[in-house]
């Protein structure tokens, strides 16, 4: 596996992207349209949409605005404001250009308007697509390869095929010195033992240690876990079996510690990243509130490529770093062939083993990585969400009390 | 049709349906130590079937990990699910509607 290599984009921060995008940003929900309409008139593959509804800023929503610029998959950054917000489009922009990316923004205010704005920022777009075309490329194979892992619209088979084959890919994935990234700590009840034995170090022991806990102590104090009647109708009996079927994503191999939202790994291996909001705001929610923000959350961290398991099915793709989308069960691949890539329900059929399985999905990857689209990517899917959350950059220890 | 399960660790003392299954053998896939276990009632497809008998308060093992408790006498080859086990952590969930796992103590009045 470790031998396949393919042509990626030279970032200035020497990282390597598997895509060239055009991200048009907007800063307040009220400057999206005109940013869609750049987007949309501009009918090339790799200018996307991403943006803030706001107005009123929030840390956590322009870190994750500054990670996607920062991505090495965007190769480009026009920033659109309607000239009142919180946000500053003008920031972004030079953040874009610190990074050595053409860069650009405007206020809708200023321009004129819907059509001129629109019309400065598709001529930008143009003009910028051409010059990416001498973006310098470089070799780049597993072992540069950053790779995020999330499950939603799980059924029986996604904890006996689909999370199991993304777990024998990690692990390998990890073997070949890359970066692997899982997350959903409010699925792991029970299992705390379990990922701090797997800790690489005392200081990932404490980190696993404290992020478990704290999602813990919030489904305790709201009586409520991340499982639901449905799941409960398909067969799951305990949150402790719906926890074990999504850590088994992770695969086998060290957890070299946590990570938050926007901070990508500091080196290779397996991370576990905590999306969940830091105490202080918990009553807002702790779990994600849609497939969208997971893969948002493992993007913003640096993932190249991000895979979503799902027995039942979905469509979603994302914007900045094309998802993979991955079924055990083999009824969904059959009834959804256009928007599902890998199908994991031979090794249920016992048609082959996992680790020729995991073969197959290495394979996969390398294609995309290589600009062959995921089926997601083909038909257009770039969702992102950016929401209000509260959370450290670092893990959140809490501050010694005075005796 | 024939009958299948699925034992995702050697160790576990259960193993999910792969079909829906009736009383009669069922053949075990993935890392089984036998290749059949015999079903004594309906179990629906995704649920989980008893490989050996269980007995009130032991645990219930998936993955090689325990998943919950029985509840209950729990004999080869039957149901596994709410009606016979519980979560260790979760005490809500024991108390949901066997077959849909609608929520029982909400009052809709």
């Amino acid at each position: 596996m470790s031998e396949r290599t393919w042509r990626a984009f030279a970032r200035r921060d020497g990282k390597k992207g598997i895509r060239n995008r055009v991200l048009v940003l907007y800063t307040v929900k009220c400057a999206e349209f005109v940013a869609q309409q750049i987007v949309s008139r501009s009918c090339h593959p790799d200018v996307e949409l991403a943006g803030f509804d706001g107005c009123t800023d929030n840390q956590y929503a322009v870190n994750l605005l500054i990670s996607l610029i920062r991505h090495p998959n965007v190769g480009a950054v026009l920033a659109v404001g309607l000239g009142c917000e919180y946000v500053q489009p003008e920031w972004l922009s030079a953040i874009a250009e610190k990074e050595g990316k053409p860069a650009a923004w405007m206020f809708i205010q200023q321009e004129g308007g819907t059509a001129k704005s629109v019309e400065k920022g598709l001529h930008w777009v143009q003009k910028t697509l051409e010059k990416l075309r001498d973006t310098p490329r470089v070799p780049m194979g597993f072992s540069d390869l950053v790779v995020g892992a999330e499950c939603g619209g799980s059924d029986f088979t996604s904890g006996l095929a689909g999370n199991v084959v993304v777990g024998r890919f990690f692990d390998r994935l990890v073997d070949a010195g890359g970066t692997a990234v899982f997350e959903e700590i409010v699925e792991a009840v029970g299992l705390d033992g379990l990922l701090i034995g797997r800790a690489a170090g005392e200081q990932a022991a404490r980190e696993i240690r404290f992020t478990y806990d704290k999602a813990l102590e919030y489904c305790r104090r709201v009586r409520q876990y991340s499982v639901s009647p449905g799941n409960f109708a398909g067969g799951l009996s305990t949150i402790e079996e719906k926890s074990m079927g999504a850590v088994i994503k992770s695969g086998s191999r060290p957890i070299q510690g946590v990570i938050k939202v926007s901070c990508p790994p500091p080196r290779p291996g397996l991370w576990l990243l905590d999306s969940t909001p830091d105490p202080y705001w918990m009553q807002f929610g702790i779990t994600n509130p849609n497939d969208t923000e997971g893969l948002m959350d493992l993007i913003s961290c640096g993932a190249h490529i991000v895979f979503l398991v799902t027995g039942r099915g979905s469509v979603v793709g994302s914007a900045v770093s094309p998802c993979i989308k991955i079924t055990g069960n083999a009824e969904t691949f059959a009834k959804m062939p256009e928007d599902m890539d890998f199908d994991a329900s031979p090794v249920l059929r016992g048609a082959c083993g996992m680790d020729e399985l995991a073969g197959r999905l290495a394979d996969a990857v390398a294609d995309v990585a290589s600009g062959t689209p995921s089926k997601s990517e083909a038909l257009g899917h770039r969702e992102f969400f950016v929401p209000y959350k509260y959370q450290e950059k670092q893990v959140a220890f809490p501050k010694a009390c005075p005796q | 049709m024939e009958m299948t399960a699925f034992q995702i660790h050697p160790e576990d003392n259960v193993a999910t349906a792969l079909t829906p299954l009736h009383p009669g053998d069922v053949m075990l896939r993935g890392d089984a130590k036998t290749p059949s276990v015999r079903a004594v009632e309906e179990i629906p497809l995704g649920h989980k079937i008893a490989l050996r008998g269980i007995t009130q308060g032991e645990k219930i093992i998936k993955y090689g990990v325990p998943i919950g408790c029985a509840t209950g006498d729990i004999p080869a080859g039957s149901w596994v699910h709410l009606h016979v086990m519980k979560s260790l952590y979760d005490e809500r969930s024991s108390h949901l509607d066997v077959n849909t796992g609608a929520p029982k103590d909400t009052r809709y009045e």
